[in-house]
């Protein structure tokens, strides 16, 4: 293959002096500040039923425009998960309901002309509660004699094993091989349950929309979102209006994560004004995305792992309890990444494995998409128990790993059968050992002032797109001095993609990076693409953007065979120009551009879609360097080292900086983020000041290196970076604090408090 | 009330309700750069410069700001520019909401603290969170720039 000239390298992301220097780019600085300010008078309740509203007073405050309640909206269910239709996600949702299942549920939505006057009116709703027992068990969830949805038009539109009366979101079981018997004849069985948090993605920019009506009549939506055309669906179902009568774009996104793959906040404004016929802005507050937003299922994950003494590991049995709270968000597709993404890693000499779940409504926030989407809690449990078994063993994790692991040609059976065809993950394994120099950390050691150092490891995976559902696609076109104008439908939440897919077309078409154009994501402009989410946009997109620059060439080898006189098979493309092969004329492309817009009858423009009947994993090894001090029960993270295998990294500057953020959330996962309820089902960690995230001091030096392998099916050989890279810190950080207490920690996060009452506990 | 004051080096007189925040004034008079990300005073996002110190905005009232300068990164542009290119060099910018803020913060730290350490760098940053990078591209970037125009003066 040619060298490449422009795939590969550190391109400055396109949109990045004009972020830095703080220029209007994000929803509240892009639309008229003139309009509705929308607001949502939420339940005080876990679980309630309306007996009456009275929203007369509140609508005396000068300046109040309409309060709409649950008998103002359409009584069709729907789901504000964005996938693709028919979701997954069971229909259970309306847009207001007289059943309020959770703290921080919409009661009521708000509309006035100042906020002052909607903050004023809000104290003034009298709503009579008939208050109901609240199922805030996960564990009780099932067969409660309490239903969280006991409606009759909830319904489940694919076959996910759900059941509204039995609280079951879904269910299912699926195995290969006889796990019990394989378990049974295993020398040693790692038997244990992992819990993690409804973590939240935190991302900086809260969710905001603005909403008015267009020239045309139409909803115009301008939405921090990462799914612009399942917007424009959901909208019009929860609406119940027309599809046509929608148009949803995105400007940038102050982060997503996952957050903005459901659509929270879109809907309160777009029906604001769609009743009133005027533009209206909701701004969630922190406090609104801590307790009503959509963040990550809340998993206990049961493993069984067998081997034998040799270390070999022949089954894993993996049974996961996911906590969807009071809405199905995703709740049916994350869950089976838990054991998906999981269980393949050890493709290695495994015998058998059975994978099965429950997933449960309960009447907390509902879940989300959040980047890792179920693997990140299944990778923490199966991970950790590996890590179990070399402490069981004696062995060391490394060697242990690099004794089962998945390999490149391997078939992973608990991966649909997927097909390991590129796989570095034992090369990743190697450097990362080297970097961060194993040999010399893994073994504990006591500080002398109280404090001790220990490090931990872990593997990872995750998939690029999902296989057969996501589309992506591209519109290329050529434009006056030859430049191109690239369109997608996929949104760039700050990840990079617009810079990454341009990449690519200057790559394909021979040309400088700046003479791309790109432009997205709007559901009128843009080609039809699922949206940015499950890794999908540079391996499903990326491949389309492919697609379409070998359909524009085409339209301009037969324009400039037009122009030269001779036969589109007798010219070829070479970047600035098209020439004929026996060097007897060529047509610049500035010359193709101007014949294109002048008496032209062929396109020079190439629109393709893309989706991919598998979806392949890209692989890492994180390994974390600890000092824990054993006095107060503190961890600092002094190193942390992943090496990772994402296919070809297409911009490597974009894709250490994914990895080095991925970590770091997982860091906050491990360590900080927590999410507890008092007795009544309020969210305690409802701000920042709260729910700590991690700062610059909290996350010591990080290292990242790539250890590429070249996926077949991927633009130029990529596969995912996006959401592999929140994977390995629980583990590995639960390793090293093992490592340096003598306690598993089998709870996130693992916060000083706990160790130090585990310590003492210990002690006694 | 009425109150008088400089923003961005320009005079600025405006009525104001006692209780307006700063963060919404600046807004309000064109100073997008200055985001909300919280309201515990938590993210650092809205960080401008008040009297050339640098002050939470959603944390001050805009009655506070009478007859004082207030400047934001739209004031600064130039200042921001020398470093910022080091930072997208790195590719570390991200989504970009937070980068208003740290990047005020940054100006106030090189002011005080022209050649500083990278503990240094993180201490006076602490309060400026960023969810996307992993802040690590972030302190390459300062350094890379620091090391630049260090190299310059070194000749």
């Amino acid at each position: 293959m040619a060298e490449l000239k422009t795939v590969g390298k550190p391109a400055r992301k396109k949109d990045a002096m004009n972020l830095l220097l703080g220029k209007p780019a994000f929803v509240e600085d892009v639309t008229p500040r003139d309009c509705l300010v929308v607001k949502i008078l939420r339940s005080p309740h876990a679980h309630a039923l309306i007996r009456s509203i009275n929203t007369d007073i509140a609508m005396k405050v000068p300046g109040m425009v309409a309060i709409y309640t649950y008998k103002d909206v359409p009584n069709k269910r729907f789901t504000t998960a964005g996938q693709t239709y028919p979701e997954p996600s069971p229909h259970d949702r309306l847009i207001l309901d007289q059943r309020v299942r959770f703290v921080g549920d919409a009661v009521a939505i708000l509309a006035g002309e100042t906020e002052k006057a909607v903050r004023k009116a809000m104290k003034l709703i009298k709503v009579d509660y008939e208050v109901l027992p609240a199922v805030l068990d996960p564990h009780t969830a099932k067969d409660n004699p309490v239903l969280v949805h006991p409606e009759d038009n909830w319904e489940a539109l694919c076959p996910v094993g759900a059941d509204n009366q039995r609280n079951l979101c879904a269910s299912e079981t699926c195995a290969d091989g006889d796990v019990e018997t394989v378990l049974a004849d295993c020398d040693v069985v790692i038997d244990h349950v992992w819990h993690t948090k409804p973590c939240q993605q935190a991302m900086m920019e809260t969710f905001r929309t603005y909403t008015e009506i267009d020239p045309f009549g139409r909803l115009h939506v301008i939405s921090s979102t990462q799914i612009v055309f399942h917007v424009r669906r959901i909208l019009a179902l929860a609406l119940d209006i027309p599809k046509s009568k929608i148009h949803v774009e995105k400007p940038r996104i102050g982060g997503g994560f996952g957050a903005k793959q459901s659509v929270v906040a879109e809907i309160y404004p777009a029906f604001v004004t769609w009743k009133t016929g005027r533009p209206a802005r909701l701004v969630y507050t922190r406090q609104e995305c801590q307790i009503a937003g959509s963040p990550r299922h809340e998993m206990e994950v049961h493993v069984r792992l067998g081997a034998d003494n040799s270390g070999k590991i022949r089954a894993l049995d993996v049974f996961t309890l996911s906590n969807t709270g009071a809405y199905s968000e995703h709740g049916p597709t994350t869950v089976g990444l838990s054991g998906h993404k999981s269980i393949p890693l050890y493709t290695g000499g495994l015998e058998a494995f059975r994978f099965g779940y429950d997933v449960v409504y309960t009447n907390v926030q509902a879940a989300g998409a959040y980047r890792g989407y179920g693997a990140t809690q299944g990778i923490f449990a199966v991970e950790s128990a590996v890590n179990e078994l070399a402490d069981r063993l004696g062995v060391d994790p490394v060697k242990l790993r690099e004794q089962n692991m998945v390999r490149q040609g391997m078939t992973m059976p608990a991966y649909y059968n997927e097909p390991a065809n590129a796989c570095a993950l034992d090369r990743c394994m190697a450097r990362c050992k080297e970097i961060f120099d194993w040999d010399a950390k893994f073994p504990v050691r006591d500080m002398g002032n109280g404090k001790v150092r220990a490090a931990g490891v872990a593997m990872a995976m995750q998939g690029s797109g999902i296989s057969g559902v996501d589309v992506g696609s591209a519109t290329v076109k050529l434009s006056d001095d030859g430049f191109y104008n690239l369109t997608i439908g996929a949104a760039d939440m700050g990840t990079g993609c617009d810079t990454i897919l341009a990449q690519m077309v200057a790559e394909c078409m021979d040309c400088d990076l700046d003479n791309v154009a790109v432009f997205g994501a709007d559901s009128d402009a843009s080609p039809y693409d699922s949206g940015s989410y499950a890794s999908s946009t540079t391996y499903v997109t990326g491949k389309a953007v492919e697609k379409a620059c070998t359909q524009l060439k085409e339209q301009l080898c037969a324009l400039a065979a037009d122009a030269l006189g001779c036969e589109p098979g007798d010219v070829e493309f070479a970047g600035k120009a098209v020439r004929c092969l026996d060097g007897r004329g060529e047509i610049s492309l500035a010359d193709l551009a101007v014949k294109s817009q002048c008496a032209n009858t062929t396109a020079v423009q190439a629109t393709a879609s893309h989706s991919s009947p598998i979806s392949p994993p890209p692989f890492m090894v994180g390994m974390a360097e600890i000092e824990l001090d054993k006095e107060t029960g503190s961890v600092t993270v002094l190193d942390y080292k992943a090496v990772v295998d994402c296919g070809t990294p297409v911009n490597p500057n974009l894709a250490r900086i994914q990895t080095e953020g991925g970590i770091v959330q997982g860091i906050g996962m491990a360590l900080f983020e927590d999410v507890t309820y008092d007795a009544k089902g309020r969210i305690i960690e409802d701000s920042l000041m709260q729910y700590k995230i991690p700062t610059r001091l909290d996350m010591g030096h990080l290292q990242v290196e790539f250890e590429s392998s070249y996926e077949p099916t991927g633009p130029f050989g990529a596969k995912s970076i996006g959401e592999i890279v929140i994977n390995t810190p629980s583990p590995a950080i639960a390793q090293a604090v093992f490592r340096a207490t003598g306690l598993w920690f089998r709870e996130l996060p693992i916060t000083p408090e706990k160790i130090l009452m585990g310590l003492q506990a210990k002690g006694k | 009330m009425e109150i008088q004051l400089k923003l961005n080096g320009r005079p600025v007189q405006a009525s104001v309700e006692a209780d307006t925040l700063l963060i919404d004034f600046v807004r309000a008079h064109g100073c997008a750069s200055v985001k909300r990300g919280c309201e515990t005073a938590n993210c650092g996002l809205c960080t401008v410069l008040l009297d050339g110190k640098p002050v939470l905005s959603c944390s001050v009232l805009a009655a506070r700001a009478a007859g004082h300068e207030v400047q934001t990164l739209e004031g600064l542009q130039q200042e921001a520019q020398e470093f910022v290119a080091f930072i997208a060099d790195q590719g570390a910018e991200q989504c970009g909401f937070c980068n208003p803020g740290y990047v005020m913060n940054t100006i106030a730290l090189l002011r005080e603290n022209p050649d500083p350490t990278d503990d240094e760098i993180r201490a006076y940053l602490a309060g400026n969170l960023c969810r996307c990078s992993g802040y690590e591209g972030q302190l390459r970037g300062i350094r890379a720039f620091l090391n630049a125009r260090n190299g310059k003066e070194g000749k």
